[in-house]
């Protein structure tokens, strides 16, 4: 038990932080700033969570936006239909900004359980395929999700899903983001990580001394399932608006695309990378205003393939921050 | 009845233009094992050099549209062209990655298809453009009822592409450089000591490949005349959901599993709702891949250590 809180001392203390940090956040800079930051952190939770399956596992999932559907239209569907269900039960006190805090807190954590069970159901039969059949299921399987959700009047169909109340802040989004590197990372080096690791070298090898492939295939799925749908839940939350097309396949390749050039399993190339491809679209947008052509997704796609063709590892490659600095490598931090 | 008729003919119809994208993505996969998501642009590309094209020889009065000339003129042009893009397309952003992990020759696929969106919304403009009419629509066959028709669009789209596929197949298992393309899609290295030039066959698999993507695009084209640069996506992964039903890597495969396609997609859209008719690819897809991993037609190797 002491070892427990000492080995999370740290991470709540960041948390905390983030608390503290928010009103300066939201203070200090002006809403645009704000936004692309927001949308950097959920990209760095998508990013990060697809990681563990395309990175470390090696298996090759191109349905994440599909996900982050479920995760989002769940949260937001019990967001709106029973807005402030704390507050009917413990009776509203002068208490209820704190209610809503922790009801939303739950909703975003029960948008990603429902996530990793769509996860689980789609990961147990389709982890039996390998390579290019996988990616093809798990795109197949977004897109069924998404063809679904805009046939469903219940959360509003092709028209979408207004009125979402504002909730998500800065704290929660970077608080979620920290939480999913923290798991990502400990994960990986913990002994189940090891057996996600051992599946990417030599599936065959792995299964010979005894690791269950399929099952860690499903366990990476359902946990990187289960971020995919808090991202989703943030992203409702923040946007206020939700509609089927923000989830088409396009998403998960961004998603891939992050993971990739960050380079595959490496949590902090993932997150780099996010960081990159979120402002680079805005980052350009000067130049969109002076030519009055829009270049930016040309110069996107570009930069895409010229990187590609220089550096295939990624920008990271397998290396993460602590291996460039010496105090980490010190306390014994290995490589992965 | 008429009306299964009717959808049946609708079908068939829809399903050999997939079938001539499938066999693109059946190609090209068979021989590098990567699925080649420009090939879907490809196609858009196709659709448009033969509105640029077909709009141009009419304006300088070398054919008067509609004609047949006017027709095939267009194809044989957007069929080149394209087939240049394919070959541009592999030996600058393929061949590089050739020793590469697999999946950053598909990021770069996929880059190289966003490319050819954007680059097509700028250059193209984003809004649908109306394909140029190169052939007259003749109504060939109606039943008593009209509930039946059969127009010679129907006919045409059926006879070109069956007789691309043809040709294809008289390539593919009657000349050298089909047997040259068969060894290296069985294995590229031993195929390289046999004293196969491996690289300049896949360009050839390329060209090939997108020629008859182009050949699609304009057939689509003229049956139905609305064409805009992100007209490729859809219609690219059907195709590509089509190679893999039938068995990717498989030509005879490829275009079964794209007729299927076509009839199940019309037999939806004529009997049930138009709203499912993107989900049911890929419910298609999932059930072959779960029960029949390899396709219908393909062989799945056991793999060795």
């Amino acid at each position: 038990m002491k070892q427990l809180i000492k080995a999370n001392l740290i991470p709540v203390g960041i948390i905390i932080l983030f608390g503290i940090l928010t009103p300066v956040f939201e203070s200090a800079l002006d809403a645009y700033v704000q936004t692309i930051f927001i949308y950097c952190l959920i990209n760095v939770v998508l990013s990060v969570s697809l990681n563990l399956v395309n990175g470390f596992t090696g298996q090759f999932s191109i349905g994440h936006a599909g996900f982050m559907a479920v995760g989002a239209y769940a949260s937001a569907y019990v967001t709106m239909t029973y807005p402030s269900y704390l507050g009917g039960v413990m009776g509203a006190g002068g208490a209820e900004g704190i209610l809503l805090q922790i009801q939303f807190f739950i909703n975003v954590l029960l948008g990603g359980f429902v996530a990793a069970f769509a996860g689980w159901a789609v990961g147990l039969p389709s982890l039996k395929l390998k390579g290019d059949y996988l990616a093809i299921v798990t795109l197949g399987f977004g897109e069924i999700i998404r063809v679904i959700l805009l046939n469903t009047e219940a959360v509003g169909g092709a028209r979408g899903m207004y009125g979402i109340p504002k909730i998500a802040n800065f704290f929660w989004v970077s608080s979620w983001a920290f939480i999913c590197i923290l798991v990502v990372w400990r994960l990986v080096r913990s002994t189940h990580g090891r057996g996600f690791l051992s599946v990417r070298e030599d599936e065959i090898a792995a299964e010979s001394v005894g690791i269950n492939t399929t099952q860690f295939k499903t366990k990476a799925f359902v946990i990187s399932s289960f971020f995919a749908g808090i991202a989703g839940g943030l992203f409702a939350h923040y946007l206020a608006y939700l509609n089927p097309s923000s989830f088409t396949f396009m998403k998960s390749f961004d998603v891939v695309v992050m993971v990739v050039l960050g380079g595959m399993g490496s949590i902090t190339g993932s997150v780099i990378s996010a960081v990159i491809i979120t402002v680079l679209p805005e980052a350009l947008r000067p130049l969109q205003e002076l030519t009055q052509i829009d270049f930016r997704m040309v110069i996107y796609s570009l930069a895409l393939v010229v990187l590609m063709l220089t550096r295939p590892q990624g920008l990271m490659g397998t290396k993460e921050i602590s291996d460039y600095l010496k105090f980490f490598k010190k306390r014994g931090s290995s490589n992965v | 009845m008429e009306e299964f008729v009717q959808h049946f003919i609708n079908g068939i119809s829809l399903g050999s233009i997939y079938a001539l994208i499938a066999i693109g993505y059946t190609m090209v996969y068979g021989i590098l094992q990567l699925i080649n998501f420009a090939h879907s642009d490809v196609y858009m590309i196709g659709a448009f050099t033969g509105y640029y094209f077909g709009n141009y020889i009419s304006r300088l009065g070398w054919v008067t549209l509609p004609s047949w000339s006017a027709f095939f003129f267009t194809l044989a042009c957007a069929m080149l062209v394209c087939g240049f893009l394919g070959f541009m397309i592999e030996r600058f952003a393929y061949r590089p990655l050739r020793k590469a992990p697999k999946l950053n020759i598909l990021i770069t696929a996929i880059g190289i298809s966003l490319f050819l969106e954007y680059t097509g919304q700028i250059v193209f403009g984003a809004d649908p453009k109306v394909f140029p009419n190169l052939l007259n629509d003749v109504e060939l066959f109606s039943s008593e009822s009209g509930n039946v028709r059969i127009s010679s669009f129907d006919i045409v789209i059926l006879t070109v592409s069956v007789s691309l596929v043809v040709i294809l197949n008289f390539i593919i298992f009657k000349t050298k450089l089909g047997k040259a393309m068969r060894a290296t899609s069985f294995n590229d290295t031993w195929a390289a000591l046999m004293g196969i030039p491996v690289d300049r066959i896949i360009s050839y698999t390329f060209v090939i490949g997108s020629a008859l993507a182009a050949a699609g695009g304009i057939l689509v084209g003229i049956k139905y005349p609305k064409i805009e640069p992100l007209m490729g996506v859809m219609i690219g992964l059907k195709a590509f959901v089509a190679a893999v039903l039938g068995g990717i890597g498989n030509l005879t495969g490829a275009v079964i599993g794209a007729l299927i396609m076509g009839l199940a997609e019309q037999f939806v859209v004529g009997y049930g709702s138009s709203t499912y008719r993107d989900a049911l690819a890929f419910g298609i897809l999932i059930v072959i891949l779960l029960f029949k991993p390899a396709g219908l037609l393909g062989k799945f190797g056991v793999e060795k250590v």
